[in-house]
């Protein structure tokens, strides 16, 4: 071990090589793990995978929603003017601000500070709550509004848009019909986004519970640490979903 | 290598005995399996579950032959028989195959391999078997329920709009399964990457790992496709979303490229495990070094690689653009390279080899040709022009089983018999168990052989009932069923009773040199009393007998 | 025993020593993002044809990038979980253009 480059974790190389399995300095420090570094990297690591297959798990829907707006673009142009951008634009900010609190959440476990650790987690999760508030009424209104893909689903206003004071173009019978397809995997995406959120929510609560037990406040940030990379990972989801489906050709061609 | 270098060198198993503490006895009571950490016991959990699983799909393959005895449909109605075969293919792929090897083998054996205590997440190792229990239960209620009939493809619009049976009861079952695989598989990679012994670098892995890394990075990439895919077939069956409903502008065709997306790399995580073992048994057994080890070990990443690039090659008359299929086709023909060369290594490690014909060789040499055959016809069905006599008919039911059923159930059970010892701690019986190995054999050919003359005849698959003319092959075929019937159910018997009567093993029955011989069998929780310093390559025999020699110097 | 046994991977080129984000930094990201999210909205308020989609896509790709880099503290892992990160939008990637082979080249497709 002549080439120990200066570690920035207290508990590494030094104690480590001294007496390796003896040494164990946190009780969540694993006995199969010989150090807490390699524990620290294996859970980084490993959670990474698991966000690869939520990659793939929600690059399915996305490669669905390529396809279908290519092949189906005037619906799929109308359908998305009936989505309102200030909501969405608010509910990304919201969902950044969220994000953020959660990256600091993480720095305040880092150096060991309860408190504002507590304190963070307590605003990630008012922010991911108001998030779902928000999508919760832009639901609410796609019901009023008949846009609810099923028996109650009304293609009458992209067929006749001026009968519903829309600035639209009148779509044919058939092309009218796929609008469908656009909020079929508009509840797909954003629903799917959702449940990730909701289940991101109750990891939050457990979370806070623990850290206002102190578990977090003496070094073992790996929890914090491994949830954030979940948390924003949600957040890219978001990132791409709202210029996908709010905002790209606004303008009809 | 010299002639003394042979299995004659067995050390007295005589005097060998049980040591006292063994990860079995550690703890007692129920309990502590069912809430344990310990990979070993958590693989011996996986194996019982995989073999009951196993032979409730092989009972539905009894009944199939069964129906297909006589032309007339006189056993059972069409839709029971269509159900048959749906439970038959689930339960065999997502029960028993994907998780036969890694979740088994891989699970007891990568760990100690590599040289540390346990995987990286005991936890999440754990909840995959639950998983994986929860997932088969569903299965099992979509059976009890009245069964599904989707064929294990789940095929739209026929899964969504044509069948009253229990298609969403059957897709959540693979859903969560497909999540025990995921665990498994990102536990792999983490073990792999992060847990390795001092010295254990990646070239000096065994072949096993290698091929069960390249297992795992194929579950962790190709599962959550399906998983999304079951979704969307949940949904359209459920509130008639229609993202694959033509009437609603959904395109069949995507539900097929993204179920094959993650099926045809599947066909991989299925068989890449059963060639590690193989590796492992072939070198023990011919006391050699595998040839070529780097390029085995390479191959094993190719073709996981290229796996993700071939899979329209199952749409080929589905309607596909024409260019689009030419290059799947030629993508295709890439892996039979990956796939040549292994074959190609396995020859020449035996070439001038110590060869011994213990029980795991044989099914090694089932194996080797069985796959040869599998993969070859394989060939045949990539090619265009071929595809489009052969696919769906009982060729293509050939051709899988002779990758699947030839090539990865004779790899688990050579895995099986060759880490019996080290797993229990005692010897299965060797004449008995040769006798299984080739009665084994011979059922296999018996029964799918003359499925590729019915296939290149015309005889389409999936029908319960077929022209006279048939007759012949498929009694033939029938009859090598039962014959592989009994091939299997002796090593069920035999290992059970060996488990209290069989001769006690010793740690390194085979002189093998995995680190896993090197400790006491059946191994202790911790695996390793001291974390090993890893000093040799892997199947370097002369370190073994140095090592053996030392010993025998030091007791002396 | 030095030569070989590395506990902490310190000489493992798949380690990286654990880095501290400051604040700082989260905020001018977080800074950035609510900037980007502005310009992308504001953007598509003007029509550019074909370019809508594209600069809409590249300002996410830009937002999922420096997230993934500070937010996720990819920039200070190692190249293992580089690597990882990169091979996951890959596979995506399959995913898409080969799927599109079939799709654009149809003879009876809607492309």
């Amino acid at each position: 071990m002549d080439n120990v480059t200066v570690a920035t974790h207290p508990h590494t190389h030094e104690t480590a090589v001294a007496a390796e399995h003896q040494h164990v300095a946190l009780p969540q420090h694993r006995h199969h793990f010989e150090t807490e570094e390699q524990q620290r990297e294996a859970g980084t690591f490993g959670m990474w995978l698991f966000l690869l297959t939520e990659i793939m798990f929600f690059g399915g829907l996305f490669f669905a929603y390529l396809l279908y707006r290519n092949w189906y673009n005037p619906a799929f142009v109308v359908s998305s003017n009936q989505l309102s951008i200030p909501l969405g634009a608010a509910n990304t900010a919201i969902l950044i601000a969220s994000g953020f609190f959660m990256a600091l959440g993480v720095w305040a476990a880092e150096v060991r500070k309860k408190g504002l650790l507590l304190l963070f987690l307590v605003l990630t999760t008012v922010f991911g709550l108001a998030f779902l508030g928000i999508k919760a009424v832009e639901y609410h209104e796609k019901w009023e509004k008949h846009h609810i893909p099923g028996a109650s689903f009304d293609v009458s206003q992209f067929i006749n848009p001026q009968a519903y004071g829309l600035k639209e173009k009148p779509l044919a019978p058939d092309m009218a019909q796929k609008t469908q397809v656009f909020f079929f995997l508009y509840f797909a995406m954003t629903g799917m986004h959702a449940f990730h959120m909701i289940i991101g929510i109750v990891l939050l609560f457990w979370l806070m519970w623990r850290a206002n037990r102190g578990e977090f406040s003496s070094g073992y940030v790996a929890p914090i640490e491994n949830f954030g990379l979940y948390w924003h990972f949600v957040d890219i989801v978001w990132i791409f979903l709202f210029p996908l489906l709010y905002l790209i050709n606004r303008h009809p061609v | 290598m010299s002639a003394t270098h042979t299995i004659l060198n067995l050390p007295d198993q005589r005097t060998a005995t049980l040591p006292k503490r063994t990860y079995i006895n550690n703890e007692d009571g129920l309990l502590s399996w069912l809430f344990t950490g310990d990979h070993k016991r958590i693989a011996m959990l996986y194996l019982i579950s995989i073999t009951f699983f196993f032979f409730i799909g092989g009972a539905f393959a009894g009944l199939i032959r069964l129906e297909l005895l006589t032309p007339q449909p006189d056993l059972v109605a069409a839709d029971t028989y269509n159900k048959f075969f749906s439970m038959h293919g689930i339960v065999m792929i997502f029960l028993f195959l994907v998780p036969s090897v890694p979740a088994t083998l891989g699970n007891f054996l990568i760990p100690i391999m590599i040289g540390t205590k346990d995987l990286a997440f005991p936890k999440i190792n754990l909840l995959s078997w639950y998983l994986y229990w929860i997932g088969g239960l569903f299965t099992l209620a979509a059976l009890v329920l009245g069964g599904v009939d989707t064929g294990w493809t789940f095929t739209t619009p026929l899964s969504t709009h044509y069948l009253n049976t229990h298609v969403v009861t059957a897709a959540t079952g693979v859903f969560i399964i497909g999540f025990s695989s995921i665990f498994t598989g990102l536990n792999f990679i983490v073990t792999i990457h992060r847990m390795r012994a001092p010295g254990m670098t990646w070239f000096r892995m065994p072949l096993f790992c290698w091929s069960n890394y390249a297992a795992s990075i194929l579950m962790v990439l190709g599962t959550p496709v399906l998983a999304i895919t079951l979704v969307l077939v949940g949904l359209e069956r459920l509130v008639g979303i229609g993202v694959f409903d033509p009437t609603k502008g959904g395109d069949p065709l995507l539900f097929q490229h993204l179920f094959w997306f993650y099926s045809h790399p599947a066909v991989y995580i299925m068989i890449l495990p059963g060639m590690g073992v193989i590796s492992e048994v072939i070198s023990t057994f011919s006391r050699k070094r595998v040839f070529g080890y780097t390029a085995v070990a390479f191959s094993s990443v190719a073709i996981a690689l290229f796996g993700f690039f071939v899979w329209a090659h199952h749409m080929f008359i589905m309607g596909v653009s024409n260019y689009s299929a030419l290059v799947f086709s030629l993508l295709t023909m890439l892996v039979a390279v990956p796939s040549a060369i292994k074959i190609f290594n396995w020859a020449f490690t035996l070439q001038k080899g110590s060869i011994t014909f213990e029980t795991p060789m044989l099914y090694a040499f089932g194996f080797l040709g069985l796959f040869t055959i599998g993969g070859m016809t394989g060939v045949f069905l990539g090619a265009l022009g071929m595809d489009i006599h052969l696919t769906e008919t009982y060729f293509i039911v050939a051709h899988f089983h002779f990758v699947m059923v030839g090539g990865m159930l004779m790899a688990f059970l050579a895995g099986v018999h060759f880490w019996w010892p080290k797993m229990t701690g005692r010897m299965y019986p060797e004449s008995l168990s040769k006798l299984a190995a080739v009665t084994t054999f011979i059922g296999f050919n018996l029964t799918f052989l003359p499925q590729f003359i019915l296939g290149y005849l015309g005889m389409p698959r999936r029908y319960h009932a077929y022209p006279q003319e048939f007759q012949v092959l498929n009694v033939l075929s029938t009859a090598g069923a039962t014959v592989l019937g009994v091939g299997y159910m002796l090593p069920l018997l035999y290992l059970a009773w060996s488990l209290k009567y069989g001769a006690i093993a010793g740690n390194n029955p085979w002189q093998a040199t995995g680190l896993e011989w090197q400790i006491q069998s059946p191994p202790l929780t911790e695996n390793f009393i001291e974390i090993p310093i890893v000093d040799h390559e892997a199947y370097d025999y002369e370190w073994l007998e140095h090592k053996t020699a030392q010993e025998v110097t030091t007791v002396g | 025993m030095s030569e070989y046994h590395d506990p902490s991977n310190v000489v493992n080129p798949e380690h990286a020593d654990h880095h501290i984000v400051t604040p700082v930094t989260y905020s001018i990201v977080f800074a950035t993002l609510l900037v980007m999210t502005g310009v992308t909205v504001g953007a598509a308020y003007i029509d550019l044809g074909l370019m809508n989609p594209v600069i809409a896509l590249a300002i996410a790709s830009f937002k999922a990038v420096i997230v993934i880099l500070f937010f996720m503290h990819v920039k200070y892992q190692s190249k293992l979980v580089k690597l990882t990160v990169i091979s996951g939008f890959f596979t995506f990637l399959v995913l898409t253009t080969m799927t599109l082979t079939d799709y654009i080249s149809r003879a009876w497709g809607l492309w």
